[in-house]
């Protein structure tokens, strides 16, 4: 396995762009977007987390396998969510009626 | 059968290359940590079955007159534990995996020595933790913790033993991450995936799982402790929590954990059904990808756990339709073993026995369990004692069975000695009659509307109480056998020979016991797995 060396300027710049995306979420706080603000904040703090596995975890350059390694922790996770979600997203669909309801 | 003793009585193995209690318990080497784990697992074995026996002596009568309702619910809480955290999960990938992969994928060692002893160390340091609890008082949340009880009211130990289970997982992780890179990365020249014995196989599904499901447990039971000690508002309505919540959380790692208790099992039973009727596995593939598809699809209907709760009815609906899925590669399992079995020169060996003895037993337990998963039937029986027998057949009629059957087949490669051949059969046989006289009656009482989880109950149910009780009796007299006569084999059995039950597979080409780097020459392997064909044709020749 040949091993890729990052360079530190590879380093430096998504430092900086975390950086500036943490500034962007202050940043955002401050406006009134309604629902907006949850998905600007939650978008940033995906593009981060994806910023920091990809350079500083160095999966970028990983093996096939070690990608798949990480997709599929993200992807069991995915499940975990979308299952409780189709319980909770769910749960009101069905109106009770008669001496109970 | 045997390929007559020629072990020389000096030679140097694992077992005598160094003495002393410090070579133990700084060793790397994975044959004698899994020793370790033998006796760590050996000894919970016995404190959780000592729990089951009170609660089966509380149960002969109706009247709650040997314990109080709350000593009870620590009792059942004890004994679920211990058996799931600390013996069974661990029983199989622990002991026998740990001791055999290597051997079987013609390795020096797993891929990380050093892990595997820390994880013997982790295990030991959560289950620490339990035993605090224990001494203290213990739970009476019962193993599964379920919220707003074990977070907001229970009074007893729920934080040391959610710890204890806490850390225990990190084992499992630390063991199943090993076993995935080991195999990925250490077979012998030529052991190709399609090659490996389907012990492996089932192995790295297992693994998957462990790696996948329990930081999710992890998480969950942190959760709980940090709810009762910080008053964070996660599962309790009064501070915007959510129960159910709950449920969900734990049963995406546990109901996947089922499978690591049985998915090792399995992998036993196709070695053991293989070597007693000196054929291949029929259908290889289907067997080997039914693990994958049992440790994947395992993580799609923990739903079912949820049926009578506030869980969405429609919810309800896809985690049963899906429920069903799963039942789908176990019975490929069940039929591959079957059809091998079929015109195979069998032998009624003690491991043998135990691997029918599974069969027979898990088809029970599996078809129950579809039973459980029908919405309409869980309605009814949930909570009571039917799904007592359902997971007891699969727990104690499957993986304990599939354990004990491993233990014998690969105890002379192990220790290098042969047990009494006549009380292994006996205590086979003890522990089939036991097993079943202990649990069907409880099948009838669970249908009959007996609840699980209390210490009285109506006088109609007693006669199939006292079976049920009479049958634990036997059932226990079963594992007292094995534990002295394998002890006893181990200074006066006789010299087992490197391969005594003629079988196929690496770890039988190595000498019993093996030595520390497990071959003195490295192996390559140019045949498939069970190649009974060729062995014969080599005697023959
Ligand atoms: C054919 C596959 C299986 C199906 C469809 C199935 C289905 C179910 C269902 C629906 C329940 C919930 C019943 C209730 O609480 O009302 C249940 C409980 C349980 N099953 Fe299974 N099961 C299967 C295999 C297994 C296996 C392989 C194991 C263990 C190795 C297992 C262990 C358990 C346990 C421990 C519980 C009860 C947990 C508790 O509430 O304490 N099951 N099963
Ligand atoms: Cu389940």
């Amino acid at each position: 396995m040949s091993e890729y060396i990052t360079p530190i300027r590879t380093y430096l710049a998504v430092f900086l762009a975390l950086m500036a995306l943490t500034t962007i979420t202050v940043a955002v706080a401050f406006l009134e977007l309604g629902p907006f603000n949850d998905i600007a904040a939650m978008g940033i703090a995906i593009t981060k987390a994806c910023l920091v596995v990809l350079y500083f975890m160095h999966v970028r350059h990983s093996s096939r396998l070690t990608k798949m390694v990480v997709v599929a922790g993200f992807l069991w996770l995915f499940i975990l969510i979308a299952f409780i979600m189709s319980d909770y997203l769910t749960r009101g669909m069905i109106s009770l009626q008669g001496p109970i309801g | 059968m045997s390929d007559t003793v020629t072990t020389p009585p000096r030679r140097k193995h694992y077992l005598n290359v160094d003495y002393g209690i410090k070579s133990w318990l700084l060793t790397q080497d994975h044959k004698r940590i899994a020793i370790l784990y033998l006796i760590s697992i050996t000894f919970f074995f016995i404190i959780g079955g000592v729990m089951a026996a009170l609660i089966r002596v509380e149960l002969a009568t109706p009247l709650g007159d040997l314990v109080e309702a709350d000593t009870y619910n620590r009792l059942f809480t004890a004994h679920g534990v211990l058996m799931v955290f600390l013996f069974l999960i661990p029983s199989i990938p622990a002991v026998l995996g740990n001791f055999l992969i290597p051997l079987m994928i013609g390795a020096k060692d797993l891929a990380f020595p050093k892990l595997n002893l820390g994880s013997w160390y982790v295990y030991n340091l959560g289950a620490l933790l339990m035993v605090a609890a224990l001494l203290r008082g213990g739970t009476d949340t019962g193993w599964t913790f379920y919220t707003p009880y074990s977070s907001t009211f229970a009074d007893s130990e729920v934080i040391l033993t959610a710890l204890g289970a806490f850390v225990v997982g990190f084992s499992s992780i630390m063991t199943g991450l090993n076993f995935i890179v080991t195999i990925h990365r250490m077979r012998a020249p030529g052991l190709t995936w399609f090659r490996l014995p389907l012990f492996v196989w089932a192995h790295y599904g297992t693994s998957l799982i462990q790696v996948l499901g329990t930081p999710v447990v992890a998480i969950a039971i942190l959760l709980v402790a940090a709810e009762r000690l910080l008053h964070i508002g996660i599962f309790d309505p009064a501070l915007g929590g959510d129960p159910v919540l709950f449920q969900h959380l734990f049963w995406f790692y546990s109901h996947p954990a089922v499978y690591i208790m049985i998915l090792p099992s399995m992998g036993v039973i196709s070695e053991l059904i293989a070597a007693f009727s000196r054929k291949r596995i029929f259908g290889y593939k289907f067997v080997a990808f039914s693990s994958l598809a049992i440790a994947v699809l395992g993580f799609l209907v923990w739903g079912h756990h949820l049926f009578v709760s506030s869980q969405s009815i429609y919810a309800g609906l896809i985690f049963s339709v899906l429920s069903m899925l799963v039942a789908v590669p176990s019975a490929v399992k069940v039929f591959n073993w079957t059809a091998t079995l079929y015109q195979g020169s069998i032998s009624w060996q003690t491991p043998m026995i135990y691997a029918l003895g599974f069969i027979g037993l898990f088809v029970i337990g599996g078809l129950t369990g579809t039973m459980l998963a029908t919405l309409g039937i869980d309605m009814h029986v949930h909570d009571t004692y039917f799904v007592v027998a359902h997971f007891h057949y699969i727990m104690v009629g499957g993986a304990i069975m599939g354990y004990l059957g491993g233990l014998h087949f690969w105890w002379p490669k192990i220790t290098g000695r042969m047990y009494s051949v006549f009380w292994s059969k006996i205590a086979a046989g003890l522990i089939f009659v036991g097993f079943n006289l202990t649990f069907f009656p409880q099948f009838l009482l669970g249908y009959m509307g007996m609840p699980r989880r209390y210490h009285a109950y109506p006088e109609e149910f007693q006669i199939l109480n006292v079976l049920s009780s009479a049958g634990a009796t036997i059932l226990g007299l079963g594992y007292l056998l094995p534990l002295i006569y394998l002890f006893w084999s181990m200074r006066y059995g006789e010299r087992a020979g490197d391969n005594p039950w003629g079988a196929y597979g690496l770890e039988w080409e190595t000498s019993s016991p093996p030595p520390t780097l497990n071959f003195d020459e490295p192996p390559v392997v140019t045949t498939e797995a069970y190649d009974y064909l060729s062995l014969r044709e080599k005697k023959l020749a």
